[in-house]
């Protein structure tokens, strides 16, 4: 077996450097293939050098270590098992919490070297047993979106904010109210996100993740990272050849792409 | 409508005690019946009239009643009500007292007209006395809770206060970058522990002094960056822009602190390539105020605050801001917090030069 490969995530400059440090002596044979300081580079760096291990801060800027683990975990390629993931942090008590709930590894900074070594000794028994046939990412996947729903840790909201009845989109020198009750799906482009209805478009500035805390979850939900469904106008969901799950509706000709996170949900009961 | 038994215990115990003072008096004006036969007159009187005010105040609507602070039952009744109740209960528990205590002792004879005014007279004395007494007891208690709900209020404020200044997040993360240097540089660690020792103090005892110079609240904020400084690497650019005829102008202490937190939190933290924050103090043009400006790049302000902001601190280190400066200096103090021309966010103080 070649030596593993891992990927550290750590805008802290100082502490990026402990860490690599920390792991040179405890796990000698471990190779870090590259050290970044966001959320993007991380997502980005790990899909181009896939490692099988990834340590992620969970406050970075860009992106959150949690969005940037979902990014790269909807990208990654079907055929190689996902990476092995630990999330660190300094203070957080969603994040701790929510991880103890999960059962996902995580190191609290500053890393006490006990600490460190015990996670290394699990990290090196799972890679050890990872048999190339036997791969149980959906346990992964399932953890991922588990603590992508938690409160307060990936959406940021704190509490449970109102419920939006009616969107304010501007176009042009009129702001449009657009009940909530016809949107039939939201998608994130850019800096904006769009908003489509049976019969029109519309374009707001609020992100995807503020809008999805004031929204019922039962009513929409989260397919992909940039998408929000209306689950009832939902028609149905089509598998294609290459195993992609894709959605059509009742009132609009577009077919949605459910990302690879969120495709457990679609099951026949 | 809730009735609290064990507080109508005390009342009526309270009043039983008074009863029997004022049937020694009554024993005085009337010697022949012996002070047992003026203990039934009174007790029954006494007794009436209490529970007729006491159950009777239920019937009068919650909202006409002072608050009863501590406990949930229902308070005195309001204004005319409260007299209303008192003037009837002091009239039923006279007529009915007396007819139960005659009742009670096989009195037959009617008393006298003249003994009978002086009873009325003894009734209403005591009743108002009685009446008065139970008034001013459950004002004092409804003020009284009132200030210990005042002081935990107080306390409270000055917990959150604390707690926004000592974010356990950048604690944590200064301890732990403290721990990386301790090995590497062990000079660079002495000199962090020292700023965060500084900080810390500042922190923890700044804020009893009602005001300090500006030269104190800047070394401060040096300190808070310095420390911020070596967190973010290359990623922060500060400058701390304090002319000399300012260094000791007052200000209240860390008044800038969450405002120089926020815009790395919010504006500088969240951008891959950092930013810069400028804190500046200078004169207004007619020489007679002070203006403090706390200036960033990075992320641009949204308005309205996205929800995020309220867990994260962001709301209530400005409601502290502001709530600061008008308790401080009311009217003569503007706080704005703007994006200017180029796009930085600035938060501005103007307070009066002292």
């Amino acid at each position: 077996m070649t030596a593993p490969r891992a990927l550290i995530a750590e805008d802290e400059p100082l502490l990026a450097q402990a860490l690599r440090q920390a792991l040179a002596e405890a796990w000698p044979e471990l190779v870090i293939a590259a050290t970044v300081g966001d959320g993007f580079s991380a997502a980005r760096e790990a899909l181009a050098l896939r490692p099988e291990v990834l340590f992620f801060d969970i406050r970075m800027p860009g992106q959150s270590g949690l969005d940037a683990a979902a990014e790269l975990f909807d990208a990654w390629p079907r055929e190689s098992p996902l990476p092995l993931l630990v999330f660190t942090t300094a203070y957080d008590q969603y994040a701790v919490q929510a991880f103890e709930a999960q059962a996902v590894d995580y190191l609290l900074k500053p890393i006490q070297h006990a600490r460190l070594e015990k996670s290394i000794q699990k990290l090196r028994q799972t890679l050890a047993a990872k048999a190339p046939a036997a791969i149980d990412d959906e346990a992964t996947l399932q953890r991922l979106r588990q603590l992508l729903a938690v409160p307060g840790l990936a959406a940021g909201a704190g509490g449970t904010p109102p419920r939006l009845a009616v969107l304010q989109a501007s176009s042009g020198s009129t702001i449009r109210m657009v009940p909530v009750a016809e949107v039939l799906y939201f998608e994130a482009a850019d800096k904006y996100v769009r908003v489509l209805t049976a019969t029109h478009e519309y374009l707001i500035r609020t992100p995807l993740k503020e809008l999805a805390a004031q929204l019922d979850p039962q009513e929409f939900w989260q397919v992909h990272r940039g998408t929000l469904v209306r689950i009832g106008g939902v028609e149905a969901a089509h598998r294609d050849e290459a195993g992609r799950l894709f959605l059509q509706l009742r009132e609009r000709p577009e077919r949605l792409a459910v990302s690879r996170l969120y495709a457990p949900l679609f099951k026949a009961m | 409508m809730r009735i609290i038994w064990l507080d109508a215990l005390r009342h009526g115990l309270q009043v039983l005690a008074f009863c029997c003072v004022v049937a020694v008096f009554t024993t005085l004006v009337w010697p022949s019946g012996g002070y047992p036969r003026q203990l039934v007159y009174s007790v029954c009187i006494g007794g009436l009239t209490w529970l007729v005010i006491e159950f009777g105040r239920l019937l009068v609507p919650r909202e006409h009643c002072h608050r009863n602070p501590e406990r949930q039952g229902h308070g005195w009744p309001r204004g005319w009500r409260g007299l209303l109740l008192t003037a009837i209960g002091i009239t039923v528990g006279f007529f009915a007292g007396t007819r139960l205590a005659a009742w009670l002792l096989g009195d037959t004879a009617h008393m006298p007209q003249r003994d009978l005014r002086m009873a009325l007279v003894v009734t209403i004395a005591a009743g108002v006395v009685a009446s008065f007494y139970f008034h001013t007891r459950g004002r004092q208690s409804a003020l009284q809770a009132h200030i210990a709900s005042a002081e935990r209020d107080a306390a409270l404020a000055r917990l959150m206060l604390l707690q926004s200044q000592l974010e356990p997040h950048m604690l944590f993360n200064t301890l732990a970058n403290l721990r990386v240097l301790i090995g590497l540089d062990p000079a660079a660690a002495q000199q962090m522990l020292d700023r965060l020792g500084d900080y810390l103090r500042a922190t923890l005892g700044g804020s009893r002094a009602a005001l300090h110079p500006l030269a104190d609240e800047f070394e401060r904020l040096r300190d808070y960056l310095e420390l911020i400084a070596v967190r973010m690497g290359p990623r922060l650019a500060w400058r701390l822009d304090l002319p000399d005829a300012l260094r000791s102008a007052k200000l209240p202490p860390l008044l800038l602190q969450p405002l120089v937190e926020n815009a790395i939190r919010h504006g500088l933290e969240p951008e891959v390539a950092g930013g810069s924050v400028q804190v500046s103090a200078r004169t207004t043009a007619d020489g007679s105020r002070l203006a403090l400006q706390v200036r960033n790049s990075g992320t641009p302000l949204t308005t309205p605050l996205p929800q995020t902001d309220a867990r994260l601190g962001r709301s209530f280190g400005l409601a502290q801001v502001r709530e600061r400066l008008q308790t401080l200096y009311g009217d003569q103090a503007t706080f704005e917090l703007i994006a200017d021309s180029a796009g930085q966010t600035c938060a501005n103080i103007v307070i009066p030069l002292q």
